[in-house]
């Protein structure tokens, strides 16, 4: 990989490593999901890939698919943002399992109160906390995220902010996605956003470049 | 029978009533309307960034506010619209999250439909309406023929300008 690093020569081996680091880094925040939930999370095989500006609605399943995203700078050796998805329904499920009910009684279906925010703000945290920590142990480099932010809105509205970061650097999105279920029904994305010169910092800091 | 063409991030088309365009989800990016009254070419940009002249790669017309009306416009006039007559309508531009990161990007909504708004006036198209800014994300949907802009937000009511 020279210094020029683009987007356009990302090839399937580095996509597998994006691929694993998707893989460990949910399954680090499934344990950490798992735990606070005192139940069992499965995800699926996570997809590393690079999009088209323009396919990214089709992609998350919908630009008007409301869902709550949960967003973070990150810092330290690498730059970039995380964001945290998760279907309205889930989310509202999720709040049911750490609350006690609380999320289909209190605002009703459609609406997310100050408690509820809070609750989907600190998962959201602690999630891509451990998402990143794991990315961190793997690499060795130092990996912060700030603290979160939240919009409940379209899902092609919240992905047009770590687009836009991209839109900076080229034509194309690179996301690493990862799909996560629980016995019921939990149906949630990571995406990780790093900028290019982290993304190259990573390969680097695990012998692919 | 009238189809509503559906346009995607940072992607641009034309249409000819009584056919409409349609955008899903502007969060930060802007939808920007063009029609031509008489003839009903209309043609809807959806814009991620204001500026190509700032950024290296730029190759993606459809991808910045400036670069992408001046190719709307080309498009439009090659399908029978008159230049002078255009007439704008602009949404979208919203601040999703309160901070963000990279100094450039904040305010990236409100910059775009700033970006807009001066493109529009050194072309001559008179901008009729908006609707931008605050922090949620908008559908719309845009009819050359009577030049309604809709606008759907979640949780709120819809809204034609």
């Amino acid at each position: 990989m020279d210094n020029n690093f683009e987007l356009d020569s990302i090839d399937s081996s580095h996509l597998d490593v994006l691929r694993e680091i998707g893989n460990i880094g949910a399954g680090n925040a499934m344990t950490a999901l798992a735990q606070m939930l005192q139940r069992k999370v499965d995800m699926k095989v996570p997809k590393a890939d690079l999009f088209e500006f323009r396919d990214l609605g089709e992609v998350i399943g919908g630009e008007e698919t409301i869902m709550a995203g949960v967003y973070m700078v990150v810092e330290g050796d690498i730059q970039g943002s995380m964001m945290f998805l998760l279907e309205k329904e889930s989310s509202k499920h999720l709040i049911d399992q750490m609350l006690g009910g609380y999320g289909s009684s209190a605002a009703g279906a459609d609406e997310f109160d100050e408690m509820e925010i809070s609750v989907l703000k600190e998962m959201g945290n602690i999630m891509t906390g451990a998402y990143l920590n794991s990315l961190s142990d793997l690499t060795g480099l130092k990996i912060y995220p700030t603290a979160p932010d939240i919009a409940v809105d379209m899902a092609g509205a919240i992905l047009s902010v770590p687009a836009i970061e991209f839109g900076v650097l080229g034509d194309k999105i690179l996301m690493i996605q990862t799909r996560f279920t629980d016995d019921v029904e939990i149906d949630g994305f990571f995406i990780l956003v790093p900028d290019l010169d982290s993304y190259k910092k990573i390969m680097e800091s695990l012998g692919m470049a | 029978m009238s189809n509503i063409i559906k346009v995607g991030m940072a992607d641009l088309k034309v249409c000819k009533s009584p056919d409409g365009l349609t955008t899903l989800g502007l969060g930060s990016c802007v939808g920007v309307a063009l029609r031509d009254p008489i003839t009903k070419v209309g043609g809807l940009l959806h814009a991620m960034l204001p500026d190509s002249t700032v950024i290296k790669n730029n190759t993606c017309v459809e991808k910045f506010v400036d670069s992408g009306l001046e190719e709307l416009v080309k498009q439009m006039v090659r399908a029978g619209a008159n230049k002078s007559r255009l007439e704008a309508k602009l949404a979208g531009g919203a601040q999703m999250f309160a901070f963000q990161r990279n100094s450039d990007l904040v305010k990236v909504g409100a910059r775009n439909a700033e970006a807009a708004r001066k493109k529009l006036s050194a072309m001559r198209i008179k901008l009729l309406a908006e609707d931008t800014g605050l922090n949620y994300g908008r559908t719309v949907i845009y009819y050359p023929e009577t030049g309604i802009y809709v606008i759907k937000a979640v949780g709120k009511p819809e809204k034609k300008i």
